[in-house]
């Protein structure tokens, strides 16, 4: 699936209009075929002929932590997609995963709109 | 003009620290003000005599235009590069740079912070990233949590090993007056300490203080007719790549592998040459990455290189002497007080902590989250 010139908005508000659409979409350039997130005006390139794409929701554990606190611990995560960007997000059904665990994205409704979330990938190794 | 010709061109001339620790009842500017007027006198000169003006602050959207009105000063220049609490060892390039043109004849380098007795807890005004607020990290604590989880996984680097930067700052710590925090402190309490953000305890932060750091840089030429002991730029380098956690290009490896090397080339100088080597411990994992990545060790290496107390007191290398931002004062931009311990160890003089026969100090600061890094090379007389 692909979208270009979808939505007159900056880069923000277009990922963000898509995911309150329930959809999870990253910029691809058309020159170079570099990926980025988080979404913006230039890949480290200099090619701006942005397109938007669906991701493919599948990635990797970077990196974790678990802020621990009075009312609860919860896990942060870097994800690195496997369109090879990386992303903050957090993997809510478990404390924490090993580094190198393969994830998958889901759209989680959470206070202040929808965001991106990751479940593990049962049965695939790092 | 090359970068190595303003090698030595300018000098630290006075230097001071005010409210170290705890100081109730002042502003951050009344303590910036306070460490001013002592670097001032420090430096034998008038605050009158002061044309040029570095400041950061995590309290004063423009701190500049703060201090020169707290102060009473019309500088010339002035100047408030803000990168975190790297912002100090660059003042220090962008001072020498503008006494160097003639911009201003007498710098003034002055951050103040009173976070501690404002409320006990860290106060940036560093904005949300957007594209990390649905997850509520808290930084700065989240974004090491994550670097440190990156290098264990990468390179085996253990708990027990970040309790040893820990436990190396402590004992400087111990031989330092000045520092807020002292007292004997085991591994054991060290690794039972409470789990803030994993793999980092409440151990492996740095304290929350109150405290200000001021200095004067003029050019080298008149140095010596304003204090005995001039301590001397030799070199300074930066390097930058991102701004938030996400964006950092290999969680264990800092951008301080670029700074460092220019910082050193600019010097003339190589790490073997270095008497004090003073890094920014925001977090315990933040000594071994520039260990490793200002070349002390190999990459990875950090971890075993400071086991068995090689950077404690007695150690093969002097890291950190004042105590370390996680014993000794960090309140909010420690990069001042890097610099402050560097002049007073060249100077001598500093007592139980003095390293013997001190030349040479590398100051290493950080900035935002491992983001901006900047590193700073200080020489006595000799060195020139």
């Amino acid at each position: 699936m692909t979208h270009t010139n979808a939505i007159k908005a900056g880069p923000q508000a277009t990922y963000e209009h898509y995911l309150e659409q329930g959809k999870f979409m990253i910029q691809r350039a058309k020159s170079t075929g570099e990926y980025v997130f988080f979404p913006r005006a230039i890949t480290p390139t200099g090619a701006t002929d942005f397109e938007w794409v669906q991701a493919a929701g599948t990635g990797t554990v970077y990196a974790i932590t678990v802020n621990r606190g009075r009312s609860g611990s919860t896990n942060v995560a870097l994800i690195e997609l496997d369109e090879g960007v990386r992303m903050m997000s957090t993997l809510p059904d478990v404390e924490t995963a090993p580094i190198g665990a393969r994830v998958i994205a889901r759209i989680e409704e959470a206070e202040g709109g929808n965001r991106v979330v990751f479940d593990m990938l049962e049965g695939e190794a790092a | 003009m090359s970068a190595q010709d303003i090698r030595g061109k300018s000098a630290i001339v006075g230097m001071a620290t005010a409210g170290i620790g705890e100081a109730p009842g002042f502003s951050a500017m009344e303590l910036l003000g306070q460490a001013a007027v002592a670097a001032v006198a420090d430096a034998g000169l008038r605050m009158q005599d002061i044309d040029g003006v570095f400041a950061a602050t995590s309290a004063h959207a423009f701190p500049t235009m703060s201090v020169v009105e707290h102060l009473g000063l019309r500088p010339r220049y002035f100047d408030s590069t803000n990168v975190g609490g790297s912002s100090f060892e660059l003042h220090l390039l962008q001072a020498t740079l503008a006494l160097e043109a003639g911009l201003c004849d007498a710098a003034l380098v002055c951050y103040g912070s009173n976070q501690r007795t404002a409320g006990g807890r860290l106060v940036s005004m560093s904005e949300p990233q957007w594209h990390e607020t649905p997850y509520n990290p808290r930084h700065p604590i989240t974004a090491y949590g994550l670097a440190a989880s990156r290098h264990m996984h990468a390179y085996g680097t253990t708990r027990e090993q970040l309790a040893d930067v820990a436990l190396a700052a402590r004992g400087w710590a111990n031989l330092n007056p000045d520092a807020f925090a002292r007292g004997p402190l085991t591994k054991d309490e060290i690794l039972s300490s409470r789990m803030i953000s994993d793999p980092l305890t409440k151990a492996d932060c740095c304290l929350v203080t109150d405290g200000a750091a001021a200095c004067v840089l003029t050019r080298a030429d008149r140095a010596k007719d304003l204090h005995a002991k001039p301590v001397y730029f030799l070199g300074a380098g930066a390097a930058n790549y991102h701004r938030s956690i996400v964006a950092m290009p290999d969680l264990a490896t800092t951008a301080a592998a670029d700074s460092g090397p220019r910082a050193l080339e600019m010097a003339g100088i190589t790490r073997k040459d270095l008497d004090l080597v003073m890094l920014y411990d925001a977090f315990t994992i933040n000594t071994i990455l520039f260990l490793e990545d200002l070349g002390f060790c190999a990459k990875g290496e950090g971890g075993a290189f400071v086991e068995d107390g090689r950077i404690a007191p007695g150690g093969e290398l002097a890291v950190n002497t004042n105590g370390g931002g996680l014993s000794c004062v960090h309140p909010g931009m420690y990069g001042l007080f890097l610099i402050a311990e560097a002049v007073a160890q060249i100077r001598g003089g500093t007592g139980e902590r003095q390293i013997e026969n001190c030349d040479l100090a590398l100051c290493h600061g950080n900035g935002g989250t491992l983001s901006s890094q900047c590193t700073a090379i200080l020489g006595s007389e000799a060195t020139l």
